[in-house]
């Protein structure tokens, strides 16, 4: 069986790449993959723990973290909708009205 | 076995999410993000949470990902939105970042785990049912009310969406 500390070096390593898409691109479509991913990299080391631990909450957890997800990427989805009428742009650098 | 596919999905699963990051057409990228996330349902199989892989194939590559798809298709971008002019200083910026984030995360993993208690259901428990029998057990005693939460959850999402997206209320 493979190593726990295994599940968690994949999942960290996932959690990084999605972090680096939110940082280095300016899509905001993109940006919101990136967030996908992260939720998905939390979404393995709570199944890891659930397994190692036999304990089924952590499956719960991702259940409602996936249902979150979801109503997440719906509303996201429909700002960059809105925005996109309003601006003509997906690029987040543009949408900068709130800056300081 | 499950060792050796436990590697390849992760290895299939990393790469697709790092070509997620680096593609400039988004619609490429959402596709990178579909393969990324069947690969992430293949290590739920193998950790033995089937009904988590389950709902991650149908909610993400189904539902999400398509939904991505569908918003890509409706904003009819133009090529100059999708190549991104150079922001050199921000991208070195992140890619520092994420580096000094992966250490960090490396570190603290290198260190001792310290597991909590054991829970009753091991896997000779979950197997005299199936997994999706003690999922559900559990979702519709102990955790009835976060259940029952979430349809409002979805509720007011879904309104929400309408007002946001719709160009006249």
């Amino acid at each position: 069986m493979v190593p726990l500390s295994h599940y968690l070096i994949v999942s960290a390593a996932l959690f990084a790449i999605g972090v680096a898409g939110v940082l280095v691109r300016r899509n905001a479509i993109i940006i919101f993959l990136s967030i996908e991913i992260m939720l998905n990299a939390v979404n393995l080391t709570f199944v890891a723990f659930s397994r190692y631990l036999d304990s089924l909450n952590g499956q719960i957890i991702v259940f409602f973290v996936m249902t979150v997800a979801a109503a997440e990427a719906a509303v996201g989805l429909a700002i960059i909708v809105s925005v996109y009428r309003n601006r003509e742009s997906v690029d987040v650098d543009r949408v900068n009205l709130l800056k300081g | 076995m499950p060792a050796v596919l436990f590697y390849i999905l992760s290895a299939v699963m990393l790469a697709a999410a790092l070509l997620v990051v680096l593609q400039t057409h988004p619609v490429y990228s959402v596709v990178f993000a579909i393969i990324s996330f069947v690969s992430l349902a293949g290590l739920f199989l193998i950790l033995g949470a089937e009904f988590i892989a389950a709902a991650q194939i149908i909610v993400y590559t189904g539902a999400i990902m398509v939904l991505f798809l569908f918003v890509i298709m409706l904003l009819n971008l133009r090529r100059e939105d999708i190549e991104e002019r150079g922001v050199s200083l921000m991208k070195t910026a992140g890619s520092i970042g994420t580096l000094v984030l992966l250490g960090l995360l490396g570190g603290v993993l290198a260190g001792k785990i310290s597991l909590g208690p054991q829970g009753p259901f091991s896997q000779e428990v979950i197997r005299q049912a199936g997994n999706t029998q003690a999922v559900g057990r559990a979702l519709f005693t102990d955790f009835l009310f976060p259940f029952e939460a979430t349809s409002v959850l979805i509720f007011v999402a879904l309104v929400g969406v309408v007002i946001l997206a719709k160009k006249k209320l």
